[in-house]
């Protein structure tokens, strides 16, 4: 992933966190964003990651990471306990999709969640020229990439309906990190949700 | 990379009452503690390390006069190490009740002149950590940068943080538990019944008699060792292997993990003492700091000021990772400081005491952080 795109979903993110409030990163990596809202928001931040050397790398980083695999819920999170509960880029590595977000509006007031649009339109492209898309936010190639669930916007604001979660905003990137005003489901590279109940 | 070299231990003279837990109390006692790397001036560099049930004070480097004896966590102090001695000031004591120098059971009891043995107060958790304050002060040390231990010495980094809570910033909680589940307090209780059931254990009064209840602490401490070890372990590191390629249909040792155990039970009753195998056993029963708040963990850690690293190993079944996680699901509840890794390790409890690089690259990367 290069870096642009993902500061422009981190600062959408890092402009919704307010001073105080307790945010919670699931699969934060090395904990960047987490920092990031730490230190220019003055959140109080905790991450969930599951792989070793990004939990490592976070604890070089300061933050409270706790090691533990989302598939298997947030049992021991407290319900209500954080003002945002994000998923960044993520989501669609997740294999149980309804329950990981259902957890998320358990123990947080408010879900944040980004994830790529397969419906780009250079994925679009990829695949009408009979290859799988890689991009700036699908980067790796169909042997190697940890992603499970393939979806859109449309796909996923069925998704949404589906379970009665409430969509408060929705912005979506191109693959520069510009925002896209018009057909996002096709412009769009990158979608970044708000959802509550 | 070599460690700390040649340490002795010292010795600290405490003449004030203390009052434990239980509700005797100590006229005075000694406490036998080594130090290693140097106190900076601020005194802001100093880290306690605290032993589990059969440790002691001789956390790392050689002894003069034995180069064998090794400390037990030497692997993770000294220049460079995670408990790099170029930055901190490591210090770690005999506990209270210990056998191996500082005040216990058989140290002379100033009523009689005669070995305490079993009158030798039960001592707690809280206790240990009450009579490790004092050493502190000794030591001119007003809060550590960190107080860290592994099992029961997970416990007494826990304990602090609540018992001073501004006199410690940062708390290492190593393959600990909140407190011991009921499976945890049987195994403790079989291994006290083999010491107290031996005929040599004479009620606890055996200094006198000349003897010591070695068959009881033997079996205690073979028993012990099953529970440190991982099945998969045990598996790959014995199988099912015979010492003579044979069965015998008798009941000499004839499996290897039956002459490893009873050589691990051997040693360790030649050198242990069976009335502070029992005092340890007992810390760790009673070891439950959310008893006074209704069992609410969170409650109960809501009052520490320190920040926690918490670490538990796949394989641990003794106190399982699950274990570690109610430590800290309930300092994420209070909204305190706490990272957690769980590390893959085929070791079962005692992986904290083994050179896992993963394992130590997280606290060396957490104790980078702490500032001076």
């Amino acid at each position: 992933m290069t870096q642009i795109p993902e500061r422009a979903d981190f600062d959408l993110i890092a402009s919704w966190v307010q001073p105080g409030e307790r945010v919670l990163d699931l699969g934060c990596g090395d904990g960047s964003l987490l920092k990031r809202l730490i230190e220019e928001r003055g959140a109080r931040g905790y991450g969930v990651e599951l792989e070793d050397a990004e939990v490592l790398a976070a604890i070089r980083n300061g933050i409270n990471v706790i090691q533990g695999n989302l598939e298997q819920g947030l049992s021991g999170f407290d319900d209500q306990t954080f003002n945002h509960v994000v998923l960044s880029r993520t989501l669609q590595t997740v294999r149980h999709t309804e329950r990981i977000l259902g957890e998320m509006l358990r123990v947080g007031r408010e879900a944040v969640v980004s994830f790529p649009n397969f419906a780009y339109w250079k994925n679009r492209m990829a695949i009408m020229a009979g290859r799988m898309p890689v991009s700036e936010d699908l980067p790796y190639e169909w042997f190697d990439t940890p992603n499970l669930r393939f979806f859109t916007l449309l796909d996923f604001e069925a998704l949404c309906a589906k379970m009665d979660l409430v969509i408060r905003e929705r912005q979506v990137l191109d693959d520069a990190g510009h925002l896209v005003t018009e057909e996002p489901n096709f412009l769009g590279s990158l979608a970044v949700y708000r959802l509550g109940r | 990379m070599s460690g700390v070299g040649i340490v002795s231990a010292q010795r600290a003279h405490f003449s004030q009452l203390l009052a434990l837990k239980g509700g005797s109390v100590l006229p005075a006692f000694d406490l036998v503690y080594e130090t290693y790397g140097t106190l900076n001036a601020a005194r802001s560099n100093a880290i306690l390390v605290c032993h589990a049930l059969s440790g002691n004070h001789h956390v790392a480097g050689r002894t003069a006069d034995n180069p064998a004896n090794i400390g037990w966590w030497d692997n993770i102090v000294g220049p460079g190490r995670p408990l790099d001695t170029d930055r901190f000031f490591i210090v770690g004591l005999n506990n209270l009740g210990g056998c191996h120098g500082s005040t216990g059971p058989a140290s002379p009891n100033p009523a009689t002149g005669k070995p305490w043995g079993a009158d030798f107060p039960v001592v707690t958790v809280e206790d240990w950590v009450d009579s490790q304050a004092r050493l502190a002060d000794h030591l001119g040390i007003d809060a550590w940068a960190a107080v860290m231990g592994g099992s029961l010495g997970g416990m007494q980094a826990m304990q602090w943080t609540l018992s001073f809570p501004e006199r410690v910033r940062h708390a290492l909680v190593i393959a600990g538990a909140p407190k011991l589940s009921a499976e945890n307090i049987a195994f403790n209780d079989v291994a006290r019944q083999a010491i107290l059931t031996d005929p040599d254990f004479h009620g606890g009064h055996f200094y006198e008699h000349g003897v010591r209840p070695l068959r009881g602490l033997r079996l205690a401490r073979m028993l012990g060792h099953i529970t440190y070890l991982s099945d998969d372990q045990m598996a790959e590191k014995f199988g099912r292997r015979l010492r003579t390629g044979a069965g015998s249909y008798g009941f000499d040792v004839e499996f290897e993990i039956e002459s490893y155990l009873r050589y691990q039970g051997d040693k360790f009753a030649g050198v242990f003492d069976a009335n502070t195998y029992l005092r340890m056993t007992k810390a760790l029963d009673y070891f439950d700091p959310a008893q006074d708040f209704d069992d609410d963990l969170a409650r109960a850690l809501a009052r520490a000021k320190a920040k926690f690293l918490v670490v538990a190993f796949s394989t641990d079944w003794r106190f399982t990772p699950a274990r570690s996680r109610e430590i800290v699901h309930a300092l994420v509840h209070n909204g305190q400081a706490v990272a957690y890794a769980e590390i893959n390790s085929a070791h079962g409890h005692d992986s904290f005491l083994m050179d896992e690089p993963h394992y130590h690259a997280v606290v060396d990367s957490y104790l980078k952080r702490v500032k001076l």
